[in-house]
């Protein structure tokens, strides 16, 4: 725990030691503003709710946390560090769960500060203040399958351009596994199991479902099972080759 | 004490280390030389477990390295080639995260940072950037932090690569200051450092342990008396008869 919350703070710490984190966050608050209200009419459709705020997140998250996962051991190879980080005593689980927490605190922070967007639809209207609470968690899950996915393609290569796209990638995959132009393409002959698991693979579906104010053990279950997976993975990908 | 036993590494069909076997005592400065290439620093990253050896078995103070790796570690100082560190931190940031993660408080905690950044003279440069450091600092830096916790045996990669003839000869000092009851290995290419700090040689080439001895003796092996040539008979021998 003491070395987890060490490797956290310094890694947390670095993300504000260079011009990254006021960059992706000032980028992150336009354009979820952006979306929010250029295309999910969030004034003319005449709902005091967030859902078009949030139903952009998606998407952001898709180009957006490669972003923030892309540096998380690419450049540690690419500098050496992993040695140095290698050779304390530490063990891998340590700093892969380390890490892992210091980039999604950092994106918590970045989703912390649309808070004003919450305000200015408290000071319209009157919305389930409930179901915003539970879309930001919901959110929140979601960034961290991202970055789950993101961490353990970043550990495979010292090349963070590499690790962005691939990330980009595989995190388009899983979002779209749930949209309902893939899923149309299954309808028609798969049996419903069979596209009902696909869509139950995607982000989107577990996303939307606690987005609509329902915390459901399921979603959770889906997001920490994905978390979990890609960690390990990560894990297994450091010990695999540590050294190039 | 380090002690290793028929050490090998291989990469496919390359063999970076080749059966290697030695016993490094407290007290000893081994000095490990070798052309580059020749498989000094897989050795160093095998000792200090950060790769993984293909055969063989090696402990440090009785903790074996693969089975134990967290108390081999811990009782380890490591400076690996080029001196990795975080270039966005700075070096107080640095040192203070190292001092973390060895469990350094308290007192004890003060007295090591202040004892390494009188050591190693960082006491001007404690707030900047390590990324902006000249090489030399960056490389002062990297030493502090494999001393900080006051380590049974330091492996240094490298040490003085980069320094000027004023940082090297202060290096060696600090080394020569540490050697009496520390296990210290260093790995080099500068053969006057072996005579400098070394109180033993190891000479190794395609990965093969091509000679263990002190200083003095590897020299009177030359008609010259000049390590210079017994390194490379010893090393380009080798490559002749390969």
């Amino acid at each position: 725990m003491h070395n987890i919350s060490t490797i956290f703070r310094r890694e947390f710490g670095s993300y504000f030691a260079t011009p990254l984190a006021l960059v992706f966050i000032v980028f992150f608050l336009v354009l979820a503003a952006a979306f929010a209200f250029q295309f999910g009419n969030f004034y003319d459709r005449g709902q005091s709710d967030l859902a078009p705020f949030f139903s952009y997140h998606p998407w952001l998250y898709l180009f957006l946390i490669p972003a923030i996962s892309m540096r998380l051991w690419a450049e540690e190879r690419k500098s050496g560090s992993i040695e140095l980080l290698m050779t304390l005593p530490v063990t891998t689980w340590q700093a892969v769960i380390g890490k892992f927490l210091a980039a999604w605190a950092f994106a918590g922070v970045a989703l912390a500060l649309t808070f004003p967007m919450w305000i200015t639809v408290n000071y319209l209207g009157d919305p389930d203040n409930g179901a915003i609470f539970a879309a930001y968690i919901g959110s929140l899950l979601m960034a961290g399958g991202f970055l789950a996915i993101g961490a353990c393609l970043s550990a495979a290569t010292r090349n963070q351009v590499i690790a962005f796209i691939f990330t980009i990638g595989i995190c388009f995959a899983f979002l779209l596994s749930g949209f309902p132009v893939v899923l149309a393409l299954f309808e028609g002959w798969a049996p419903q199991p069979v596209v009902d698991a696909i869509a139950s693979l995607s982000f989107l579906t577990h996303f939307q479902s606690i987005s609509k104010g329902v915390i459901d053990l399921r979603d959770l279950l889906y997001f920490a099972t994905v978390i979990g997976v890609w960690l390990a993975a990560n894990a297994i990908v450091l010990d695999m080759k540590k050294a190039d | 004490m380090i002690e290793i036993k028929n050490l090998s590494k291989r990469y496919g069909a390359l063999t970076a280390v080749n059966d290697i076997s030695f016993t490094v005592r407290p007290g000893e400065v081994l000095g490990f030389l070798g052309p580059n290439g020749a498989g000094k620093s897989t050795t160093m990253k095998m000792i200090t477990g950060f790769l993984t050896p293909t055969s063989g078995s090696i402990s440090v103070c009785g903790h074996d390295v693969e089975n134990d790796p967290l108390a081999a570690k811990a009782v380890m100082g490591y400076l690996p080639e080029g001196a990795p560190s975080y270039g966005e931190m700075t070096v107080r940031g640095f040192l203070e995260f190292i001092a973390n993660v060895r469990g350094l408080t308290g007192d004890r905690r003060r007295a090591r940072l202040d004892d390494v950044v009188g050591r190693l003279q960082l006491g001007s440069v404690l707030e900047q950037m390590i990324e902006t450091l000249s090489k030399g600092f960056k490389r002062r830096v990297g030493l502090a932090q494999s001393l900080l916790h006051d380590p049974q045996v330091l492996i240094l990669d490298e040490p003085t690569d980069g320094l000027d003839p004023n940082q090297k000869h202060h290096v060696r000092t600090l080394i020569n200051d540490m050697a009496k009851d520390k296990i210290i290995v260093i790995s080099t290419h500068i053969l006057e450092e072996v005579d400098a700090v070394c109180n033993r040689a190891i000479i190794i080439a395609g990965g093969r342990l091509l000679a263990d001895a002190t200083p003095k003796e590897l020299a009177a092996r030359a008609p010259s008396g000049r390590l210079d040539d017994v390194f490379r008979e010893i090393t380009t021998g080798q490559k002749n008869a390969a």
